[in-house]
């Protein structure tokens, strides 16, 4: 899939279309894939081009080196995988070795535990913090007040601000032993709890401050979504005799699914490779039974072991796995309801 | 101070019950007083543990340590101020912190505007190719290992600023974004310019670019935020703490603090107050906090532009 979706992108593949400029940032990130244009006369055009825009193209040469540096080498590193590399040795490794490290971690019990963990964490936060922005979205619309509903927004756009690093610290403070949280515990008459050192606990405080921190921010598009909906049909609605849940039910729902569906493809996308530097911040060894992923596990094997290829070869396992999910999940919302990515 | 979010237009539930068509049901009145407490809640959950941590940050390490602050300051002090501020490592850090944000965004800004801008040209020849090679970085890229054995081994950036500042300095989604709004810039202008004797150069950074300020505005915040609020970069490619931002400055205290990482690997096994820790995590969101209310209608307005357009 990847090499496809890397050599259809050919210099001078298609004009852009009129109207190309109404096209979202969002849309317009995978319109370029599938129009692999013909390309008569390349050479000779594309000596007009540079004539007439080399300005132009000297705007793209710091960028493009940029991301060849810092994007593609990178990419082309994930070689590793398959290369024994030594340290002070090519970046791109140094002799082909297969799929020795692969087999390495497919049969090792701890990275399987790892996997688990990740599919679990990310499952769960994705069916956490996926509904509640929209659940949000729709009773803030309901609000009459404009001003109480800014002052909502502010508020719950303030978590998105903060530093991960601020926000597992704020965990860490509410959980500890004297924490609000224990206090809560302490009120309703049971023993306090050392939350951070009990792996049963770990998923849903991670998740916890997942909402915490995204949900308030997640409004944002539903909201945009929401203004666009015709206020006719809610009018054809009432006069056909609709309640308010069914107005919700069979008009607002329905206007503003495509955003949903963009953004439950996005998520699918990245569910693998749940919150990495949050995950880091709050586990220790205690919890690493439920609260060790794929991300902070290759951090340990692979940065602070140095066990580069192995590390490199789990990195790779866990991109494809995500770009895989991203093309289903894309593949199966076009099928089923007609919107998708690209 | 409240700031304008979103493009507003009548509210759908005033439009719906102004009409007359529905008399509010008594459940439906019910039900507008629930909602209104519910979101009530949630503020309070939203706010309570910035309101704990200022609680926490004017409190004696022993009401702390008891258990007794929750929502108002026990003990009240400002010792636990003068400590943190005594220490020039912070100081340091929070400087670096400052360092990083401007040169990174400089750059990043540099890259970005001057790459959206050439991408916005719809007869640029090779444009599809270049858009595309930078959104396939958003679905695959090379993982933690292949950019650290770059970074750190072949570039050679351990404690270097640049390893904290050059590698994030695309973002797609921003390079998305501004070439959208350049797409929408009146040819004409540009046309006109261009006749005037302007060359490319001359329409970008004479024209174009100064009746781009509310875009600029948005990116560069996005940038500094994001620059502001990293800590991972640092983190793996440093170890000189007197290059640290103050982001890792926090995280090595709270790591000592509740002994996770650093006490299993054998590191400093000191201890730190959770005062001190209330107080540095606070002088560390203070400035966003304080700009907050100013800069987050320039957000929502990018995120829109990002996604509603089409």
């Amino acid at each position: 899939m990847t090499q496809s979706v890397a050599s259809q992108r050919m210099p001078g593949s298609d004009p852009p279309s009129a109207g190309e400029a109404e096209v979202s940032p969002i849309r317009s990130m995978m319109r370029h894939r599938s129009r692999p244009g013909p390309r008569p006369r390349a050479r000779r055009t594309w000596r007009r081009a540079i004539a007439r825009d080399w300005r132009l193209y000297t705007f793209l040469v710091v960028p493009f080196v940029f991301l060849l540096v810092f994007k593609y080498i990178p990419m082309l590193g994930n070689v590793i995988a398959f290369r024994r590399f030594r340290p002070g040795g090519s970046i791109f490794g140094d002799e082909w070795v297969g799929f020795y490290y692969f087999q390495a971690f497919i049969t090792n019990q701890q990275f399987w535990n790892v996997f688990w963990n990740t599919a679990i964490l990310g499952g769960l936060t994705l069916l956490v913090t996926f509904p509640l922005p929209i659940v949000l979205a729709l009773m803030l619309n309901e609000l009459r007040s404009r001003r109480f509903k800014r002052i909502v927004q502010t508020i719950s756009y303030l978590p998105h601000f903060m530093s991960i690093v601020i926000v597992a610290g704020l965990v860490l403070q509410l959980t500890a032993l004297d924490g609000t949280v224990n206090q809560v515990v302490a009120a309703m008459g049971a023993d306090p709890v050392p939350f951070m050192q009990r792996p049963e606990w770990f998923r849903t405080i991670y998740v916890s401050s997942e909402v915490w921190q995204t949900v308030g921010w997640g409004t944002i598009l539903y909201l945009a979504a929401l203004t666009t909906i015709d206020d006719q049909l809610y009018e054809a609605a009432r006069v056909d005799g609709a309640g308010r849940w069914r107005q919700t039910w069979h008009i607002t729902l329905p206007g503003i699914r495509p955003t949903m569906m963009v953004l439950l493809i996005l998520n699918i996308g990245s569910f693998m490779s749940v919150g990495f530097e949050k995950v880091l911040l709050l586990q220790n060894p205690l919890v690493y039974s439920t609260g060790d992923v794929i991300a902070t596990y290759l951090y340990r094997v692979g940065i602070q072991s140095a066990q580069f290829s192995y590390g490199t070869a789990i990195g790779l396992f866990e991109a494809v796995i995500g770009l895989v999910l991203v093309l289903f999940a894309n593949g199966l919302s076009r099928r089923m309801v007609g919107t998708s990515l690209w | 101070m409240v700031t304008e979010p979103l493009p507003q237009k009548p509210d759908i539930a005033h439009v719906r019950s102004s009409t007359g068509v529905i008399r509010e049901s008594p459940g439906y009145r019910v039900f507008r007083v629930a909602n209104a407490i519910a979101l009530l809640l949630v503020c309070a959950v939203t706010l309570y543990p910035f309101v704990n941590l200022v609680a926490k940050s004017f409190s004696s390490e022993g009401h702390i340590a008891a258990g007794e602050v929750n929502l108002v300051p026990r003990g009240f002090n400002l010792d636990t101020f003068r400590v943190v501020l005594a220490d020039d490592l912070f100081w340091t850090n929070y400087a670096n912190t400052f360092l990083y944000t401007v040169v990174g965004t400089v750059i990043a800004m540099a890259i970005t505007s001057t790459y959206a801008y050439a991408l916005s040209k719809p007869h640029l020849k090779g444009r599809a190719f270049f858009v595309g090679i930078a959104v396939f970085t958003m679905f695959f890229g090379g993982g933690l290992i292949p950019n650290y054995i770059l970074i750190a081994s072949y570039l050679g950036w351990r404690n270097s600023i640049w390893a904290v500042v050059v590698p994030g300095a695309l973002s797609v989604f921003n390079l998305l974004v501004m070439k959208a709004f350049f797409e929408n810039f009146p040819t004409e202008l540009e046309e006109a310019a261009a006749i005037d004797g302007l060359s490319t150069y001359g329409v970008f950074f004479r024209i174009v670019l100064p009746l781009s300020k509310a875009v600029l505005a948005t990116m560069t915040l996005f940038y500094a935020v994001g620059l502001w609020n990293s800590w991972f970069s640092a983190f793996l490619y440093m170890d000189d703490k007197s290059l640290f931002p103050v982001t890792v400055y926090l995280r090595n205290l709270i790591a000592a603090a509740t002994g996770s990482q650093d006490i299993a690997e054998g590191g400093e096994a000191v201890q730190v107050a959770a005062n001190i820790q209330a107080v540095t995590m606070l002088l560390t969101v203070l400035p966003i906090i304080c700009l907050y209310p100013f800069i987050q209608r320039y957000f929502v307005s990018g995120v829109m532009l990002g996604s509603v357009k089409g």
